[in-house]
């Protein structure tokens, strides 16, 4: 009885905790506290459970928990800021993959030859939305993985007929998945679900192309929370409960910010139909002419100007040229100039990606600033730098309706009062979209790879 | 349990509409920390493993609990890790700011 109630205290201390956790997110300054209070929490919980009545056998346990922390360990200390998108991908693969195997471990144990309590149709729905969730989000997360780690190739992967595929996938889980509700003994059909859903998360992910990814991630870490809270009520546990809600409520709030940032309806982000066929650009470059500028040239402008707005794109996260930019930066102010960094909320290849990035190479956090911010701002700045960004200041987004990423929000960066371009060379975009901004007479192109352009900059600003 | 237990939908209910109130009011600074902070959150499938894991209801339950219980505790160290990690690099201008337009000044909201 005692034991009992220290459980459910160290669950309730647990939940509040992680509440409490997340909620210090908001605040940079106290996020760190914050979160090691939520460990603490997580300690509290486990210790909770290892108490239960249920458990007889430790030696599994003790083995998991060591083997699990050797594995993490080195994932959490020695991963690359620059590796951090497919880190949480693969992360998400965890989650899933440990609610996925409970809710196996469930229904094994009930069926027959085990002689646990039969399952009925209530806990069967539980069980199957656990399993469902769990396992497209197992193959999925670890598809976006290898997308995001270049092991299979980052461009969409489409073949014909590839939606009707889809729908008849989706179609016949969810048939099956009605049809245990009411049988759910039928231990074949179980297996066959969860083998359909592996097959749906690779499917679903495979059409993804590279700068859809924020949304996929996003979607990916919502599907692992609401498994974990569907195995929360397939046993009975509020504590599960309440952590995937936090969880499903995380990803799906952000996967709805970064739709929106794309300009992408949520149903559209819902339903996996991402990378619906793009139509072809209307614009071409024809006739339109780039202007390079030389490092000396773009230096000198930098190192005169009194106001700078840095704007990074995917790019600089490739060409790792992070550290540069802020020495840039640094030189920059050294001479009296302002620098700010304007940051578009799908840069990158998952949410928060370049605000990472920067503030790993110690530029303030002050000193990011969000879209909205700091639109209104480009119009004052005399140079706004754009290092390895595209679609998110294409103009082609404001001013052309037939471009695919038409409505789309972008950063007014033909508003600054003169633009340089880092590049690697002319080729278009993700989306294969031209860019007229690199074309605008005010637009300077300094074309070379991110980091060692950056690195001639600010060489050449230390000589003017 | 016949039904779904009518407590626990108002749980899930409840906790997912406190996750949405509190993590709207998170900045897109902190995106990438968000997400591995719930990801390392989400490793409370350990309390469900464990059970699974030490319960000596079946072997394949046992088997399944002991993959399960890994994968759960390499989210829990992981995450809480490489959060703590990142959230350590996000620092203010170290000096007193100088003269700086009123905008600056504040993280964004």
């Amino acid at each position: 009885m005692i034991r009992d109630i220290f459980i459910e205290v160290a669950y309730l201390a647990a939940s509040v905790m992680f509440i409490i956790g997340l909620r210090s997110l908001t605040r940079p300054d106290d996020a760190r506290r914050g979160m090691q209070q939520a460990a603490i929490g997580m300690g509290l919980a486990i210790l909770g459970t290892l108490v239960n009545h249920r458990i007889v056998e430790y030696q599994w346990i003790a083995g998991g928990l060591v083997l699990g922390s050797l594995i993490g360990y080195p994932l959490g200390m020695y991963v690359p800021m620059t590796a951090m998108p497919q880190r949480i991908a693969i992360s998400h693969m965890f989650g899933a993959l440990a609610a996925t195997l409970v809710g196996v471990a469930e229904f094994y144990n009930a069926g027959p030859g085990v002689g646990g309590e039969p399952i009925g149709s209530a806990r069967m729905t539980a069980l199957g939305f656990e399993v469902l969730f769990g396992s497209l989000t197992i193959t999925g997360s670890f598809m976006a993985f290898g997308k995001l780690q270049e092991l299979i190739p980052g461009r969409p992967i489409t073949f014909k007929g590839q939606n009707a595929v889809n729908l008849g996938l989706f179609a016949a889980t969810f048939g099956i998945f009605l049809y245990l509700i009411f049988h759910p003994d039928n231990v074949a059909l179980f297996y066959t679900m969860i083998a359909l859903s592996l097959v749906i998360g690779v499917s679903m992910v495979l059409p993804i192309g590279g700068a859809d990814m924020p949304v996929v991630v996003s979607l990916l870490n919502s599907y692992a929370g609401l498994a974990s809270s569907a195995t929360g009520f397939a046993i009975g546990n509020n504590v599960l409960i309440i952590c995937g809600a936090l969880d499903g409520a995380s990803g799906f709030l952000l996967s709805i910010l970064m739709s929106k940032a794309m300009n992408r309806s949520f149903g559209n982000v819902l339903f996996g139909a991402f990378g619906s066929p793009v139509a072809a650009s209307t614009k071409t470059s024809a006739g339109l002419v780039a202007r390079p500028i030389t490092a000396e040239d773009a230096a000198m402008r930098l190192a005169y100007a009194s106001s700078v707005i840095i704007v990074p794109g995917y790019g600089m996260a490739v060409a790792q040229s992070q550290h540069a930019v802020r020495e840039l930066a640094e030189l920059i102010e050294k001479r009296g100039g302002e620098v700010k960094y304007a940051i578009h909320p799908v840069a990158g290849r998952m949410p928060g990606h370049m605000n990472v990035l920067l503030a790993e190479a110690n530029v303030p956090y002050d000193r990011l600033y969000d879209m909205e911010e700091i639109n209104g701002e480009f119009a004052r700045a005399d140079v706004a730098l754009v290092i390895g960004a595209n679609d998110v200041v294409n103009p082609a987004a404001r001013n052309d309706p037939g471009s695919p990423i038409y409505g789309m929000p972008i950063l007014n960066v033909d508003a600054a009062k003169s633009v340089i371009v880092l590049k690697r060379g002319m080729n278009p975009g993700f989306a294969g979209i031209e860019n007229e901004l690199f074309y605008d007479p005010k637009t300077s192109m300094l074309f070379g790879d991110a980091k060692a352009s950056i690195t001639k900059l600010v060489s050449e600003v230390k000589n003017v | 349990m016949s039904i779904i237990g009518i407590t626990e939908l108002y749980v899930f209910v409840l906790a997912g509409f406190v996750g949405y109130q509190v993590i709207t009011r998170v900045p897109p600074l902190l995106h990438t920390p968000l997400m591995s902070a719930t990801n390392a959150i989400s490793g409370i499938s350990l309390v469900g493993s464990l059970v699974a894991a030490g319960s000596h209801q079946s072997v394949v339950s046992t088997v399944l609990g002991f993959v399960a219980v890994t994968s759960a505790t390499i989210n829990v160290v992981g995450g809480f890790l490489i959060t703590d990690r990142m959230l350590r690099m996000f620092k203010r201008q170290p000096e007193a700011p100088k003269a700086r337009d009123t905008t600056a000044g504040g993280p964004p909201a």
